[in-house]
């Protein structure tokens, strides 16, 4: 099932939460809506399930206009933030829940088979007759993906899916989510404000601002080119260097690294840790370092450069270096955005 | 580790053998006299002139009728008003309108003012002089002085009852259940029945006995809007207090029996309803934190 959002606008009250956006998704891709806290993802997600309407604008699911279709009949699997399982009822019977109320009658038979099927697609095998309270939080979460599926769904959409959780239990789940679209094959949209989440599991990221989307692409296109200094902070840890372009290249004090296509004049250097290195002798940014921070795959250095820029670079793990040592940041490789 | 910890309880604020002992002891002397020592008069005098008498009081066409007339304006009074509870705390809680918090207060007004205000205010709508009462007059309606007036007043000090019990509740579960059951195909009323109303039902519960309880006590309000008219229109608060006034002590206090065994029905119902409550909710949140 593709589905396409055209110029969709949503206003809670005084408050724009969607501003404009146009959308394509194709069938079988999973999609990742992925921005901070305010950027409007939910609401995008909820009213392509039908959970809220939006204001102008049109929500098309292949070549059907679903825009004013209620949820009832959307025929979408939505997974809530917290599960929203049904606290009296057995696992087994959450999962059945859709299949029970839906306008297609099913044999009794049928229905505890699907049950069945879908416990072991989760890997819940046994766990029917538990109730939400008696699992886990990871175990909740599978169980609120197999009630989604039981009505065979033309779109999953899943909210937060994995927030709720501890690093270790999402990492798996992650891995697990990614099996199950394979084995399916249905069009999913998910949405996070973790950029580890989106990147490891969808084939394609919308990223999100103030209800508008920012940038689209794959993981590796929105990784390696950021189009916006916003896209770029948002997507992991970057410095900020203060630079000047002149003649194709900025300046960094001391640091000088080819840019195009932008004017001569101010302009702001991002660079990941992993983009900058430490040298005794320059050419470099001069700086001294304040710390450094060990960790299992690299040592992180923490050093102030002479203009007092703080900055973060990762060193290999071999590189002897200490608090107090003075020399060079040198540039990798880095993007320049005019200010 | 665990003996240790449970011999040394760490100090609490006024944990003094001297104090400790005081406070409990001036509570038990409160609750001796405010509240045994009335029960037990009722108890004790109802049967003070014998089981005869107490039989006849019972018997008596005017006590009966009192008690036909109390439970009749339970059975209209509190299912209404438990619809009306349920209505309400479905649309404050899962709907967002114009005026909703000013519904949230209209609701709890007749648990802020006087019964005795309430039923005035029926005099002036429904009285001879008031608002409709030429028209009623006109249609030969009778509501005041009659049946309807005291099942009326009756359903205005019961209204919050339910409600109170369900908004809260239903406030914190939010809307997400609903959401998911709708988004399963389910239509609104089997949303209510199917996802609503299981997860809400002990509270539901709760409230009707409370609404239920304060429906048979009612005093003040009826009083005004009912006229006291024995054999028709007294109920059985309102007889107790007219045998009192007839130096009938025996029979009021037999009367008054009848009431104290039903609040004693509705406590034993209000415990059970509330260890239903705290059992469902407390396992379940110790069960997650094993399970996780």
């Amino acid at each position: 099932m593709k589905i396409r959002l055209d110029h969709v606008i949503k206003t809670f009250e005084t408050f724009r939460a969607v501003k404009d956006v146009s959308l394509e998704i194709e069938s079988g891709e999973l999609v990742a809506l992925l921005g901070p806290s305010g950027s409007g993802k939910t609401t995008i997600l909820r009213m392509v399930a039908g959970l809220e309407y939006s204001d102008s604008g049109s929500i098309h699911f292949d070549t059907q206009d679903a825009t004013d279709i209620p949820v009832r009949d959307r025929g979408v699997g939505f997974v809530f933030q917290h599960y929203a399982l049904f606290p009296h009822m057995t696992v087994a019977e959450n999962i059945a829940f859709g299949m029970k109320v839906s306008k297609v009658k099913r044999e009794k038979a049928a229905i505890e088979a699907r049950v069945t099927e879908l416990l072991r697609l989760v890997r819940l095998e046994g766990l029917g007759d538990r109730f939400p309270a008696q699992i886990s939080g990871g175990q909740r979460q599978r169980v609120a993906l197999a009630r989604a599926l039981a009505v065979d769904p033309k779109v999953l959409l899943l909210d937060e899916p994995f927030g709720a959780l501890d690093a270790n239990v999402r990492r798996d789940l992650r891995r697990w989510l990614r099996e199950i679209h394979s084995e399916l094959g249905i069009t999913t949209i998910f949405v996070t404000h973790d950029q580890e989440e989106a990147l490891d599991l969808a084939d394609r990221v919308v990223i999100l601002k103030d209800g508008q989307i920012v940038q689209q692409g794959t993981p590796e296109e929105v990784c390696r080119d950021p189009k916006s200094a916003f896209v770029m902070k948002f997507l992991g840890d970057a410095n900020v260097i203060a630079a000047e372009v002149r003649d194709g290249k900025a300046y960094a004090s001391g640091a000088a690294i080819a840019v195009s296509g932008l004017p001569d004049g101010k302009a702001e250097l991002y660079a990941r840790p992993a983009d900058l290195d430490w040298a005794l002798q320059g050419p470099g940014i001069p700086a001294s370092i304040t710390r450094v921070l060990d960790r299992p795959d690299g040592r992180r250095v923490l050093a102030t450069a002479e203009t007092g820029e703080h900055l973060e670079l990762d060193v290999e793990p071999e590189r002897s270096v200490k608090a107090g040592d003075g020399g060079f940041v040198t540039l990798r490789r880095a993007k320049v955005f005019a200010v | 580790m665990s003996a240790i910890s449970s011999r040394r309880k760490p100090p609490r604020v006024g944990d003094q053998p001297l104090f400790r002992r005081a406070l409990i002891g001036i509570v038990l002397i409160l609750v001796a006299l405010i509240i045994v020592a009335p029960l037990v008069v009722i108890g004790v005098e109802a049967f003070s002139k014998g089981w005869a008498v107490y039989r006849d009081t019972i018997l008596h066409p005017d006590t009966r009728h009192a008690i036909m007339l109390t439970v009749l304006a339970a059975l209209i009074a509190v299912p209404i008003n438990t619809a009306f509870g349920v209505a309400a705390a479905w649309s404050i809680t899962k709907f967002d309108f114009w005026g909703k918090r000013f519904l949230l207060v209209v609701i709890e007004i007749p648990f802020s003012v006087s019964p005795i205000v309430a039923g005035v205010a029926y005099l002036f709508v429904y009285g001879l002089q008031g608002l409709f009462g030429e028209m009623l007059d006109a249609w030969d309606i009778k509501i005041l002085f009659a049946i309807p007036g005291v099942i009326l007043a009756s359903m205005f000090v019961t209204a919050p009852f339910v409600a109170r019990e369900l908004i809260p509740l239903m406030q914190a579960q939010g809307r997400d259940l609903e959401e998911a059951a709708t988004s399963l195909g389910a239509s609104g009323w089997r949303t209510f029945f199917s996802v609503t109303l299981p997860n809400v039902k002990w509270a539901l519960l709760y409230g009707v006995v409370l609404c239920n309880a304060r429906v048979m006590g009612e005093f003040g309000a009826v009083s005004v809007v009912s006229g006291n008219i024995r054999g028709q229109t007294n109920t059985l608060p309102l007889h107790i207090e007219l045998l009192y006034h007839d130096y009938q002590a025996a029979g009021a206090f037999a009367s008054a029996s009848i009431l104290a065994l039903i609040a004693v029905f509705t406590i034993i119902a209000k415990v059970a309803l509330e260890k239903q409550g705290a059992g469902r909710v407390q396992p379940a949140a110790n069960s997650a934190e094993n399970a996780s």
